[in-house]
């Protein structure tokens, strides 16, 4: 576990994601358009192939900050979904999720300033993390 | 189909009750590549939340697949537990056009059993338009 300084690095770990856990994830979460999990659909709506589920990402960082904070109370999450994570038929999409330590309130409240890129393109925009550590 | 702007301000009929048990938390975060855990994953919420939004597409015969999540935000009053049944409130609170586009703001309140206020998660939807 990082030691949670504001402004130290958070160290990055990375997540594979197949079109196995995607299926996984649609039946967990209740959500299955077919954007992610057909390919001709996902086309034919102009995207460029099965994409993850934007919250599929999120609950990655979700798991990278309880990793982080020894699972802290997470009082607020969230980020804008601003480019595709594109998950091939074969192998994995691999998302990274990194970042700093940001400000500690004087109730005891810790941002996480956080970078989350797919292959090397940021896919996260604004991401937001507050945790009680 | 564009969707009707007068919607905004709109406040949809509550989802049908969400229990959240050991069974559903172990395959959302089995799901998200982690192990069984005792904490719920903070992002479980979207299983209610999605439940508004998809009641809120189907009454609005909107199609899933022109759909693309652009914006998830969720504030904890606190920490959702198993043996929690969440009931999820949507409101539209905009929508505009972008280039053949309509993006559609949503927010809805996840209150539990006794009616507390337990989050509330803000959607941005992208309905793509086009053929």
């Amino acid at each position: 576990m990082t030691a949670l300084t504001p402004g130290a690095a958070l160290e990055p770990l990375t997540y594979e994601i197949t079109r196995a856990d995607l299926v996984a994830y649609a039946v967990a979460s209740g959500d299955h358009n077919p954007i992610h999990q057909d390919e001709e659909i996902a086309r034919a709506v102009g995207l460029p192939g099965v994409i993850a589920h934007g919250m599929y990402t999120l609950a990655l960082v979700g798991r990278a900050v309880a990793a982080w904070t020894d699972e802290a109370e997470v009082l607020e999450l969230g980020a804008k979904f601003v480019a595709p994570v594109l998950v091939p038929a074969e192998g994995a999409a691999r998302v990274t999720v990194a970042g700093t330590v940001g400000d500690r309130s004087d109730d005891g409240l810790l941002t996480l300033a956080l970078e989350v890129t797919a292959d090397g393109t940021k896919v996260l925009g604004a991401p937001k993390v507050t945790v009680r550590a | 189909m564009p969707i009707d702007a007068s919607l905004v301000g709109r406040a949809f009929p509550p989802t049908s009750p969400v229990p959240v048990t050991t069974e559903a938390v172990t395959a959302f975060a089995t799901a998200i590549g982690g192990g069984a855990t005792a904490t719920v994953p903070p992002t479980f919420p979207i299983v209610v939340t999605f439940a508004a939004l998809q009641d809120f597409l189907a009454a609005e015969q909107v199609e899933l697949s022109r759909i693309v999540h652009g914006d998830q935000r969720f504030r904890y009053e606190r920490p959702v537990v198993v043996g929690d049944v969440l009931t999820a409130t949507l409101t539209v609170t905009g929508v505009r056009s972008i280039g053949g586009n309509d993006i559609i703001s949503t927010s809805s309140e996840l209150t539990d059993a006794t009616g507390a206020l337990v989050c509330t998660a803000t959607a941005t939807l992208v309905h793509r338009g086009g053929a």
